[in-house]
């Protein structure tokens, strides 16, 4: 097993360089976005900071399995590592541009499966000809059978993960963020994702997962984050960082 | 920012920043190479409009028809009738239709990344794609409306002539026009979704400035008041497409002018307005 400070793994995939992330709410809960001058004085107004000043260093080849309880800034970290919430203060540097892959429910719910597929893979810049050939691949690692004829509001949360997860897997990512995309899936689709997993590591690509399954972080990581409160606490190999993390329980 | 040990190992490493929003014309040049992206996603759009209502296609004319005969009830009783052309309905038909085009870039533009939420935080693409696929499938749905019009005009008595096909040249222009406020509306909707609620507002406000059941000559008299409500860009496309396909209407190059270099600026000022903000799309 790799350690943390192994000099001799790849070259730097993800460098996360002090990275704070805010997120402003209404004190009832409601998200307010990011208006920037004209709420400013609004009174309910509340920030959150959902990250504090998270650093580390990821290589080429690594898998990394983010712990931590719910709501300790995981996801947020995940969404800002893909480049989807722009970090309040700090930098995240990629050598490649990360594919995310969370929970959230469809992409167009009125669409689809198949137009889905299409078009997530057309807005990633893929001409018709790949989408179309790519197509066949994501169906069939999907399982999803008929259903991909279906509008994807129809989809069952376990459906519609297994579809995102197949997007983002049939296509060569060199890094490849999967947040809890696994967990809903039955126990023959995780084995398959979790194969998939090693491959793509074997591959030279890297791969962050986050899960409260920490059987499947053993089997899937070399390495692991664990996130509490927004602060990066352990870091280091799975098995030590994993005890500590149950201990703390 | 200061030069920390992480972000020299970055540079070293060849690695970059994510999420940074790249220069205009890198930009321009990563939406274009999407441009099927634009296509599927209109094409997509308007089947599933389709498929779900029952009368599909249909609703995308009904909608400005019903409309027209709305308002042509409402104001051919009780508007006086100096201020309507003698071709009436011909005249509200087809100020209808083209109000209709306008409107529904400017209310559907602002829910543009609002409304495919999900799929701005999932995936990571230049988010300008949005707007522009919602006015491609505005322009596919324009087709069928358009021979509706011509069919409406001739059953009214309108002469079919070879000055029809300058509504081309007029519906392009005004297609710039709508993209540019489709993008400026995006934007202002996601810093404060307050913006959707005042939208039918001011549609409303367009709607009875822009002289769709009245003709702004026949109604307002100071000439200083005229000139300011034929700036408005939404009645001179109106009154273009009216002057190429309704009888008794003059075309102006005054018209033309205010189309045109209302369509650029607009455009251009919505480009790079919606470019600005990149970085902040789905951020909630």
């Amino acid at each position: 097993m790799a350690t943390t400070n192994d000099v001799d793994l790849g070259a730097p995939a993800v460098i996360a360089d002090n990275v704070h992330i805010h997120y402003k709410t209404f004190a009832s809960g409601k998200a307010a976005g990011n208006s920037r001058n004209i709420l400013r004085r609004q009174r309910g107004v509340r920030v959150v900071r959902a990250v504090r000043g998270v650093s580390f260093v990821v290589r080429e080849g690594e898998s990394i399995g983010v712990i931590g309880h719910n709501g300790s800034g995981k996801s947020t970290l995940m969404r800002a590592i893909a480049g989807l919430q722009a970090p309040a203060q700090g930098t995240v540097y990629a050598s490649s541009r990360p594919a995310l892959l969370g929970v959230n429910a469809a992409l167009l719910a009125e669409l689809s499966g198949e137009k889905n597929v299409i078009l997530g893979s057309l807005a990633l810049g893929h001409s018709i000809a790949e989408a179309q050939e790519s197509y066949k691949d994501i169906v069939e690692f999907s399982g999803l059978g008929e259903f991909i004829d279906m509008p994807m509001k129809t989809y069952s949360s376990g459906m519609s993960a297994r579809l995102r997860f197949s997007i983002a897997v049939s296509r060569d990512h060199r890094i490849l963020l999967v947040d809890e995309a696994l967990a809903v899936g039955d126990r023959d689709f995780k084995r398959k994702s979790e194969k998939r997993i090693r491959d793509l590591r074997e591959r030279a690509g890297t791969v962050f997962l986050v899960s409260h399954s920490m059987s499947s972080i053993r089997e899937t990581c070399n390495r692991v984050l664990w996130i509490d409160h927004g602060e990066l606490k352990m870091d280091g190999d799975p098995d030590e960082v994993i005890d500590a993390y149950q201990a703390h329980h | 920012m200061t030069d920390t040990d992480l972000a020299r190992l970055a540079r070293e490493s060849g690695l970059e920043r994510v999420g940074a929003r790249p220069p205009l014309g890198e930009y321009l040049v990563s939406v274009w190479k999407r441009r099927a992206f634009i296509y599927t996603m209109a094409r997509y759009r308007v089947q599933a409009s389709v498929e779900e209502n029952r009368l599909g296609l249909g609703w995308i004319v009904l909608k400005p028809i019903l409309n027209a005969l709305l308002y042509g009830f409402i104001f051919g009783v009780i508007m006086p009738s100096d201020t309507r052309p003698d071709n009436f309905i011909a005249f509200l038909v087809a100020g209808v239709f083209v109000f209709e085009y306008f409107s529904k870039a400017f209310g559907m533009g602002s829910r543009a990344i609002v409304g495919d939420a999900a799929l701005v935080r999932s995936l990571n693409f230049p988010r300008m794609l949005l707007p522009v696929s919602l006015i491609t499938r505005h322009v596919m749905e324009m087709v069928p409306m358009m021979v509706v019009l011509g069919v409406i005009l001739v059953i009214v008595g309108e002469p079919i002539t070879w000055w029809w096909l300058m509504s081309i040249p007029v519906l392009a222009v005004m297609t710039m026009f709508n993209l540019g406020v489709a993008l400026v509306v995006a934007r202002l909707t996601v810093h404060l979704r307050d913006v959707s609620q005042i939208i039918p507002l001011i549609t409303r406000l367009f709607f009875y400035a822009s002289g769709i059941f009245y003709s702004l000559e026949l109604v307002i008299d100071d000439p200083k008041l005229l000139k300011l409500a034929q700036l408005n860009p939404v009645h001179d496309f109106i009154a273009l497409i009216r002057g190429y396909m309704v009888s008794g209407n003059p075309v102006t190059g005054f018209m033309w002018w205010v189309a045109i270099i209302s369509a650029v600026v607009m455009l251009t000022f919505g480009v790079w307005f919606f470019w600005k903000a990149e970085e902040r799309y789905g951020h909630d």
